[in-house]
């Protein structure tokens, strides 16, 4: 009767940024495994498959109207459809429009009690067109949203950007995100398994995948990953100055508040939690964190979108390891002070 | 005492019905199965998204998604009425004089009883359909309220509107009220006369199952422990009453719910499978079925009310003859 729950992708990007490149990389290669793919047109996929299905994008809103409870009704009914016949896929991956917000697709995993059963939310996939970047964060908030939301950023098409550039907008995506991990390539060409099966929603696995989760304050340079004996693909290491995040083309509304500090009191953290994705969940985009408690020999880790806070002990802290805490808060008019302020007033006497 | 004679199949039951006598069980690969003097099939779809029997009981009607509908009768054959390429079609409805509509994406399609099919477009998408008991009136479940319609006819839908997303869309048998069942674990109801509001909510789960009594009186419904079995006996429904529950269970979801075709007596499906009949009156229960592999996703009740075909979502089917 219990099924293991299907882990889904969600690739977002503007039109033109590679994802459909990626798509048929995705069901074109052998990757071992099979993909059930949700997209909003059939359009540029050139694999005929009858896995891929096409779905009008419904956002819907519960009637008490607030963002963090709105969904996207097709995804219910398609996802629902799809896991009555299991068997066929091992995954699903479900792409969304250029202009789509990435919070209703993300909730639908979490808040959909049927689609929670089954399924469970992978990873955030953003793709960025490295040239066409600096001008989609002027004009629209939704380029900056699929940075903010995203587990991983796709930096493509770097070829077409000089290496100033790059770093410009390379700045600009972390200045948004800097809990995401960053991929620069060109042609989509990142390795499928950066991508595919992060288990980033995972409480077990996500920071793990990131060891360096917030380090770039302290070294003041950004080690995009972990870069391991069988990485085969171009590395472009900028070990450049990146003090205060500043950045000259990120001039919109989406901040990053990173907070750090020592052991927490677990009676002050869990409440003041609460009360801050309550009180500013609508702008709380996503916030991640490892979390030291005093007297406790375990990291905790939790992971939010919007108001939907998820948190667990994930494993025994290693000698070498710093017992401190770390939280990142990315969305739009937090007040980094008071959360400084009241998240240091949780630490443990 | 009752009885079960098991019908054990590979995949997800969508729906089971009687066609002329022979119990009939559609799965989500496609296939019909039939008891028919042994175990028979016919593969209606790649891929099942949705079935209903006709009103004159010949047909199962279905939707796939492989973007057809067709219409598969007792002895098994398949005959397509649509085809609309390659789209999921979600939603089916049997109307009056052999209409049909279908939903898939935001528009609704309608078979006209004289040949013609109409197609209305929506700005959202076609959650659910239902044709009401009486005239050819389409109704129509969507985002933030139902939509009327006269599909024979040109003119302009009648809206009801209520905030949240509505997934499912049921007639009262005597057409007086419509009763939608939404995304937020609730129910909304209108009375068509007044466009009276009815809220029945305070359910644990959404509602996927809904039935009326023979003769209207009731409105039965899972979502809970329990079958959730609201009161329509007064011109104003449900509006300022509670509920009855039947068949409580402390540890597990009712899933599917399906009213005896004459008495007040109400077939409960449960999460694990098992099956219990329950009498309104006095809420007198009776097991039908011990729990199984999975959910109970489908039943129907013969033409004299003694025998159940149901369906799980693990494929353990069966008919359940009542008096044994």
């Amino acid at each position: 009767m219990t099924q293991a729950q299907i882990p889904v992708t969600v690739l977002t990007g503007y039109l033109g940024s590679g994802k459909t490149t990626l798509l048929n990389r995705i069901l074109g290669e052998d990757h071992g495994k099979r993909y059930a793919v949700i997209v909003n047109e059939f359009g540029e996929i050139g694999i005929d498959n009858d896995l891929i299905v096409e779905s009008d994008e419904e956002i819907y809103e519960m009637n008490n109207g607030c963002v963090c409870c709105t969904v996207r009704g097709d995804l219910i009914r398609t996802v629902e459809g799809l896991m009555r016949r299991p068997g066929r896929f091992d995954a699903i991956l479900v792409e969304t429009t250029g202009l789509a917000d990435p919070a209703p697709v993300a909730q639908t995993f979490f808040m959909d009690d049927e689609v929670r059963a089954k399924t469970r939310l992978d990873a955030v996939v953003a793709l960025v067109d490295a040239k066409h970047l600096p001008l989609r964060l002027k004009d629209s908030r939704e380029a900056e949203d699929q940075i903010a939301f995203a587990d991983v950023v796709v930096l493509n098409k770097t070829d077409l950007v000089s290496e100033d550039e790059l770093r410009d907008v390379e700045a600009a995506v972390r200045a948004i995100n800097p809990a995401a991990k960053v991929h620069k390539t060109q042609r989509s060409g990142v390795p499928l398994s950066e991508v595919l099966d992060r288990g980033a929603f995972d409480l077990k696995r996500a920071l793990d995948n990131d060891p360096h989760f917030l380090d770039a304050h302290d070294h003041d340079h950004d080690h995009d990953h972990e870069c391991g004996p069988d990485c085969d693909h171009d590395h472009h290491h900028h070990h450049h100055h990146d003090h205060g995040h500043a950045s000259p083309i990120h001039d919109v509304s989406v901040k990053s508040i990173s907070l750090r500090a020592g052991e927490m009191d677990p009676k002050k953290f869990f409440p003041w939690l609460e009360k801050i994705t309550q009180m500013d969940g609508p702008n709380i985009l996503r916030l991640k964190g490892i979390v030291a408690f005093a007297d406790d020999p375990d990291r905790y880790v939790v992971q939010g979108v919007h108001m939907i806070v998820e948190g667990d002990h994930q494993r025994p802290w290693k000698q070498d390891e710093k017992h401190e805490t770390r939280l990142v808060f990315i969305g739009r008019e937090l007040d980094a002070e008071r959360l400084k302020r009241t998240f240091e007033a949780c630490q443990a006497a | 005492m009752p009885t079960v004679a098991p019908l054990d199949l590979d995949g997800h039951c969508i729906a089971t019905a009687w066609l002329g006598g022979v119990p009939h069980f559609a799965l989500a690969d496609g296939v019909v199965h039939r008891l028919d003097n042994g175990h028979r099939q016919a593969q209606a779809h790649d891929g099942l998204a949705c079935a209903v029997p006709s009103l004159d009981g010949r047909a199962l009607l279905t939707g796939g998604e492989d973007g057809r509908v067709c219409a598969v009768a007792a002895d098994g054959a398949v005959r397509e009425l649509a085809d609309i390429g390659r789209k999921w079609v979600t939603s089916v409805a049997a109307g009056p004089r052999d209409a049909v509509a279908f939903a898939s994406g935001r528009i609704a399609y309608v078979l006209l009883p004289d040949g013609r099919t109409k197609e209305l477009a929506h700005p959202r998408s076609v959650e659910g359909l239902a044709f009401a008991p009486k005239g050819l009136r389409l109704g129509v479940a969507r985002y933030n309220g139902a939509t009327l319609h006269f599909p024979a006819a040109e003119g302009k839908p009648a809206e009801l509107e209520w905030a949240g997303a509505h997934t499912g869309i049921t007639f009262s048998p005597d057409g007086n009220f419509l009763v939608t069942a939404m995304q937020e674990n609730a129910l909304h109801g209108w009375k068509l006369s007044d466009g009276k509001h009815m809220r029945m909510a305070g359910y644990p789960a959404k509602v996927k199952s809904l039935s009326w009594s023979a003769k209207g009186r009731w409105l039965a419904s899972s979502g809970a422990p329990a079958a959730i079995v609201w009161p329509f006996l007064t011109r104003d429904g449900p509006i300022g009453k509670a509920p009855a529950e039947l068949g409580t269970r402390g540890d597990t979801m009712v899933t599917c719910v399906c009213f005896h075709p004459a008495e007040e007596i109400l077939a409960i499906g449960y999460a694990d499978g098992m099956v219990l009949a329950a009498r309104v009156a006095d809420s007198k229960e009776v097991l039908l079925r011990r729990p199984g592999k999975g959910a109970i996703t489908a039943m129907a009740w013969d033409g004299e009310g003694r025998r159940i075909a149901f369906g799980a979502e693990t494929g353990d089917c069966g008919v359940i003859d009542v008096a044994g």
